[in-house]
């Protein structure tokens, strides 16, 4: 790597002589190291999945989550390290109150990553604060149907159909894009979104992993949910017999 | 010791998006003495080695009472610890105070993980030099979980942190299907056995040296507990009894071999 | 009765429980609430007036609100205190919901923050000016030892503008703290656990009734809110059925005839 050794390199503060933020770059290398998420904006919902790398076999299944829930109507997924997950999810939840304090009404999502995206982007400009290692996948159902935006470590934000971060995104992206979203109902997106977390995962190469599914839409009465055991259940089952086929 | 460019500061990642500072606090974990944690359906057991620096000198203190129904055990720079636990304390008497509630032992540990998480990434800090094992029991139950520099919080069935505790890990990980169904003196007994494991070779655990912390209806050996089983610190004599339960080890050649420095995992990323 | 004897805030004979409003200004307001336990829960009653003054300004007032799963609070005195009130216990309730770890607030912790709240206020010299009575139902305490939930526990809480707090099987703010409270206690203490939700309804009704009859402030349009173990139900808006023919002998009612 060029940027190594140059001392442009040490900080969010610096430029490299070509215009490059390499901190920022260096953040990213942190959510590429980490368990693949994911998120499907369907007909009716959204629904958002991660591959929960499982570091230990003494951790207690089905708690320690990774997608957070930061209002009635929204959740985050993230990829990279975990407790910048936990301090952004935070800072989420904070402006979504403070907006329905402003206009006593659910936030609608836009806002929210507007938001987040401001926030993230000021840990890129000093020296005194390194940028967030992880990319977040944020999704919801307001007033204008599902919606799905994902706020990188440089500040940016875009809004997407399928989103994917983390070590699987490249694959998992190819997945996506296959799929006809804007016709998958949110219960049919479930399932897709557990093949491809089971397509993505590298038994060869990683550890154990926990699949980690939410979803919002009518069958939630809006709100946003941990995807129901039987439900998730039956998804893993598919998932599992569809790869078995493809190998 | 190995240096390098990235390594001096907490704000600045290396090139493979990792951070050095936190990494080497993890490290200072590693450097206090070990302690152990197992829960139960009933109850959860802490049980730490507290190191003395002398004949003429106390034993270190390697648990804190945080409230009624919460303790922990430290490992790394008491000093640390000492600020955080008070923090914990802080957070569960405003429970108290605002809604009457003991509060929900996952909420208290994510309130110090995300206060560990800012040491990670502002200038002029650095971050915490310590490890807890927290248990406690609430309306879900009782409870075991770490905390770490990193700003990490995660639930675990049992775990050891400190000094040699990838042994005891591993002693951990061979049992810890019986832990859910076991008696408060069988978890007790296999968490002595799990702290046995971490000892240098010519050690063992005595009433001096052992710590046993736990939550839960009290054992057979215990008097004057009150029936909603609230945290407590068994030390000195009290301890013997749950010495006495252990069973001796092999003694020879399956000494375990004391685990090599930087074998254990850097757990930052999910 | 002139204006001033009504609303002033230490007049012994108004309501101590009941807000009475400062003079000086003019708030809209709301009247009674009523709560009882019974067999399965509580049931909360109160009517849909919001009076400006003297004025019946607003016929469709809900003052009674759920938060969470387990609780409702009805609320007399000040209507846009008790509109910031149920701003702040929902977000209190996203924050407890946003935490998705299977712990949330029940009507004894909701009660409790109100209190809090009322009386750090109140200290301020800035008392949010209402009074609120806090019903719910949520499942007891876990036993370790045993490995047993207690059944589910009935809670019924009284908090006013001073973070003054009490308890009892029934309750009353307002006019109905004098017109209803002793009706109330006859019916029901002592059968708490005997009253079916058929028997609360008909308490509640026949206090709502007398209330209607006596006090200036209230409407004939109310709603009931029963909160059991099997959840929270606030019952559309209902008419009191009343007759007022025996008026027509009394003088000052009606056309005078003389």
């Amino acid at each position: 790597m060029t940027s190594i050794g140059t001392g442009y390199d040490l900080s969010a503060s610096t430029y490299s002589p070509d215009g490059r933020i390499f901190q920022v770059e260096y953040a990213n290398k942190a959510v590429e190291n980490s368990g693949t998420a994911i998120g499907l904006r369907v007909k009716d919902g959204i629904v958002l999945a991660v591959e929960k790398l499982v570091h230990s076999k003494l951790l207690v299944p089905g708690v320690n989550r990774r997608i957070q829930t930061i209002d009635r109507h929204i959740g985050l997924a993230t990829a990279g390290l975990l407790a910048d997950g936990r301090h952004l999810s935070n800072r989420a939840r904070d402006e979504a109150a403070n907006y329905r304090d402003q206009y006593r009404q659910p936030p609608p999502l836009k806002n929210i990553a507007d938001r987040l995206g401001l926030y993230v982007q000021a840990y890129t400009l000093y020296s005194s604060v390194r940028p967030f290692g992880i990319s977040t996948i944020l999704g919801a159902v307001d007033k204008d149907g599902p919606a799905l935006y994902v706020v990188e470590p440089s500040g940016v934000f875009f809004g997407y159909h399928g989103a994917a971060v983390g070590k699987g995104r490249q694959l998992a992206k190819t997945e996506l894009e296959k799929l006809k979203l804007t016709e998958l109902s949110t219960r049919e997106a479930v399932i897709e979104a557990a093949r491809i977390i089971y397509l993505v995962h590298d038994d060869a190469k990683e550890k154990d992993f926990e699949l980690e599914m939410s979803w919002i839409g009518d069958e939630t009465n809006g709100l946003h949910l941990p995807v129901p055991k039987d439900l998730q259940a039956e998804a893993e089952a598919a998932a599992k017999a569809v790869l078995e086929n493809f190998e | 010791m190995f240096r390098n460019t990235y390594d001096s500061d907490n704000t600045v990642f290396s090139p493979q998006g990792r951070l050095h500072q936190v990494e080497y606090a993890l490290e200072a974990v590693k450097q206090g003495s070990a302690a152990v944690g197992l829960r139960s359906k009933t109850h959860s057991v802490l049980l730490a080695l507290k190191r003395s620096t002398g004949e003429l000198a106390s034993y270190q203190q390697k648990m804190f009472r945080i409230d009624e129904h919460v303790g922990i055990a430290i490992a790394g720079l008491t000093s640390d610890a000492r600020v955080l636990s008070n923090f914990m304390r802080q957070q569960a008497m405003s429970s108290k105070m605002v809604f009457n509630r003991p509060i929900p032992v996952n909420r208290l540990v994510s309130t110090i993980a995300d206060k560990a998480q800012v040491n990670t990434q502002e200038y002029g800090r650095r971050p915490y030099g310590v490890g807890f094992l927290v248990i406690g029991q609430d309306q879900t139950g009782p409870h075991l979980y770490e905390f770490s520099p990193s700003g990490n919080s995660y639930e675990y069935y049992a775990m050891s942190i400190g000094a040699r505790s990838q042994s005891a890990k591993t002693y951990l990980e061979k049992h810890y299907e019986s832990f859910e169904d076991a008696s408060l003196e069988d978890l007790i007994r296999h968490g002595l056995h799990a702290l046995r494991e971490t000892l240098q070779q010519d050690k063992e655990l005595t009433i001096n040296n052992t710590s046993i912390g736990l939550v839960g209806p009290a054992s057979a050996h215990e008097t004057n507990v009150p029936p909603s089983g609230p945290f407590r610190i068994l030390e000195g004599d009290v301890v013997q009894p749950f010495l006495d339960t252990m069973i001796p080890k092999d003694t020879g050649a399956a000494a375990p071999a004391p685990a090599a420095a930087g074998d254990e995992d850097v757990q930052m990323a999910g | 009765m002139p204006m001033e004897r009504i609303l002033s805030p230490n007049d012994p004979i108004t309501a101590p429980k009941m807000p009475s409003l400062p003079a000086s200004s003019t708030h809209i307001t709301g009247t009674s609430v009523l709560a009882i336990k019974f067999k399965d829960g509580i049931m909360m009653a109160a009517d849909n007036l919001a009076s400006y003054g003297s004025l019946a300004r607003f016929k469709d007032m809900q003052r009674l609100q759920a938060v969470g799963e387990h609780t409702v609070i009805g609320a007399g005195g000040d209507m846009s205190d008790f509109q910031y009130i149920q701003a702040m216990l929902d977000e209190l309730i996203i924050d407890e919901f946003t935490a998705q770890d299977g712990h949330s607030l029940g009507p004894a912790e909701i009660h409790e923050y109100l209190a809090q709240v009322m009386y750090a206020r109140r200290s301020k010299m800035n008392p949010l000016w209402n009074a609120i009575l806090v019903g719910g139902v949520k499942d007891g305490k876990r036993i370790w030892k045993i490995n047993l939930v207690l059944p589910p526990r009935r809670f019924l809480s009284f908090v006013d503008l001073l973070g003054t707090t009490y308890s009892a099987s029934t309750l009353a703010t307002g006019y109905g703290a004098h017109i209803a409270q002793p009706l109330l206690r006859t019916a029901v203490e002592g059968k708490e656990d005997i009253l079916t939700a058929e028997d609360a309804l008909k308490i509640l009704e026949q206090s709502m009734k007398v209330l209607y009859y006596r006090d200036a402030r209230s409407i004939d349009k109310y709603q009931v809110a029963t909160i059991t173990a099997r959840g929270i139900s606030i019952s559309e808006s209902r008419r009191l059925e009343t007759s007022w023919s025996f008026a027509e002998g009394i003088r000052g009612y009606g056309a005078q005839t003389q």
